[in-house]
């Protein structure tokens, strides 16, 4: 083993590393097999529910943000299916840092020869990659059998749906990540939490499609970070986004991915600098 | 049986009342929490208003209609979910062996785990649910006879006792099934979703369900008819409008079957 790893270029063992990371999530994750599947239960009754507003809506106005009735419906079963993995609910590796504030060994994760930030992100692919399994593919299912939904046929759409919702839950993390950090200087995550669920709600377009909020909400609700974990993947799904639009919709996750995690680099270089470690 | 349900609630308002005391230590954190708790149970009346502003009816009711509903099912789940929410827990307190320690103190188990934990902020959702239904009562253009006006609180009262039923009852299960806090979920916070809406827009099947199977249409959607006088989707007989206290009778009836044969089932992990 030892002169296995002395034989790669260093850029390997860290990506080895990192996948080792993610695999373990993922592990772990499907070990709580009758957890997930009443999750999974939960995720398809809120769909039943939602669906059928939806229906008495575009009953009542159809063709509706662009959206036609089937298009509608199908919103609801991919937004089920994504809520858990890209975590609008916050969650995954949050809850894990906040248990480690509250027990002290967040001082300890700072000091591992792996970086605190890589390390919780590679854990939360992980876990995303589970639960799009786990809690995407039975509601899913359980959408196209009842309700006339709209999959896609292409297997370039699922590709670059696929693409795209790794890219969400990037940008979950990128956000998750900053309100953990928090910790560092308020001790407790928790207000903010609720707070930034809230938002994350509404502006995801996890409860109503962004595009028919009114008036001011709806100019700046497809601009802010929100827009990229819900309302973006389903579009690419629902054949919405095609072409050019395809591309900017990837980019735009792709840059606020990038700012969000250069922030949390930053937020992460302050906190270090001020923990100070209790000897004991 | 009297005198065991006068303990049963003494011991959970002894538990409760030291639970607010300890929370009310931090009052500027509780008024955030409370707020918080405000914002977001008050997220999916929002998005009901946003829903009407491209229309003005959603299966043929208008939207103080719907918020009678939204108020109605809203109060039963959140006072349901502030006096005995906490019974959610129960799968942990098996997992961690914490049950045990419940067990043997001289109070009843179900009174103390339903006030354990007992969260004041948790009153956000009834406040807004009752300030939606004051909105909604005086938005409607109902006709208020003596049996409509009577039908308001029972159906807050009876609606609540039935959720609080489904959330013992719901806890019940993970007595044999350790993880299935979710499941309990679907049909709390599920079934006050689908309660919000009306009726007319569901399947027949699922309204069916919910008037035969778990009893929810008796919280708010039968008796509405009555008082809103819209017809009946699926054409039950107009007793049905009026059972809500039978309902929520047998609900209870159910639950602490359900709670005693969870109990006699349990065996402690030992630790």
């Amino acid at each position: 083993m030892v002169t296995d790893l002395q034989l790669r270029p260093p850029w390997q063992d860290t990506a080895h590393l990192y996948l080792a990371i993610a695999r373990g999530a993922f592990r772990r994750y499907s070990t709580y097999r009758a957890a997930t599947l009443a999750g999974a239960f939960t995720n398809t009754v809120f769909g039943f529910i939602l669906a059928y507003t939806f229906l008495a809506l575009w009953q009542a106005r159809p063709g509706l943000g662009g959206y036609d009735t089937s298009q509608a419906v199908t919103y609801i079963w991919v937004s089920q299916s994504l809520l858990v993995t890209v975590a609008v609910w916050g969650g995954g590796f949050q809850d894990d840092v906040q248990e480690r504030f509250r027990s002290g060994d967040i001082a300890v994760d700072l000091y591992r020869p792996v970086d605190f930030q890589g390390w919780w992100l590679a854990t939360d692919l992980g876990r995303a990659g589970f639960h799009l399994l786990a809690r995407g593919v039975v509601p899913t299912l359980a959408g196209a059998l009842v309700f006339h939904t709209r999959l896609p046929r292409s297997p370039y759409v699922w590709a670059v749906f696929l693409l795209s919702v790794l890219l969400a839950v990037v940008v979950s993390f990128g956000l998750r990540f900053l309100v953990s950090l928090t910790g560092f200087w308020l001790h407790d995550s928790e207000g903010i939490r609720s707070v930034m669920l809230v938002v994350a709600m509404f502006f995801s377009g996890m409860l109503l499609p962004i595009s028919l909020f009114p008036g001011w909400l709806g100019q700046i609700a497809p601009v802010l970070p929100w827009a990229a974990l819900i309302q973006i993947p389903t579009d690419l799904f629902l054949e919405r986004r095609t072409g050019g639009a395809v591309l900017s919709g990837l980019a735009f996750q792709v840059v606020w991915a990038v700012l969000l995690l250069a922030a949390g680099r930053a937020a992460q270089l302050l906190a270090t600098r001020k923990v100070v470690v209790q000897g004991g | 049986m009297v005198e065991n349900l006068r303990w049963s609630l003494r011991s959970w308002w002894l538990i409760a009342g030291m639970w607010t005391r300890s929370i009310m230590s931090y009052r500027a954190s509780f008024a955030l929490m409370l707020g918080a708790n405000l914002a977001i149970t008050s997220l999916d009346f929002v998005v009901l208003v946003l829903m009407f502003q491209h229309t003005d009816r959603l299966g043929g009711w208008s939207l103080p209609e719907i918020g009678f509903l939204y108020g109605t099912s809203a109060f039963a789940l959140g006072t349901a979910n502030l006096l005995v929410g906490s019974i959610d827990a129960l799968g942990d307190r098996i997992r961690t062996g914490t049950l045990d320690t419940v067990l043997i103190r001289p109070a009843p188990a179900l009174a103390q785990l339903c006030a354990e934990r007992f969260s004041l902020r948790r009153l956000g959702r009834p406040i807004q649910a009752v300030v939606i239904l004051a909105w909604s009562l005086t938005a409607l253009p109902a006709d208020w006879t003596a049996d409509r006006v009577l039908l308001v609180p029972v159906l807050l009262i009876c609606g609540t006792v039935i959720f609080s039923a489904i959330f013992i009852g719901g806890a019940t299960l993970q007595f044999w099934w350790g993880e299935a806090k979710e499941l309990q979920n679907s049909f709390t916070y599920g079934g006050a979703t689908l309660l919000h809406y009306p009726p007319t827009i569901f399947a027949k099947e699922l309204v069916a369900g919910v008037v035969f199977g778990v009893p929810l249409a008796f919280v708010n959607w039968l008796p509405a008819l009555h008082i809103l006088g819209k017809p009946d989707p699926i054409g039950l007989p107009t007793a049905f409008q009026y059972a809500s206290p039978l309902a929520a009778a047998l609900c209870v009836l159910a639950a602490g079957y359900a709670w005693r044969a969870g109990l006699r089932a349990y065996r402690g992990t030992g630790s």
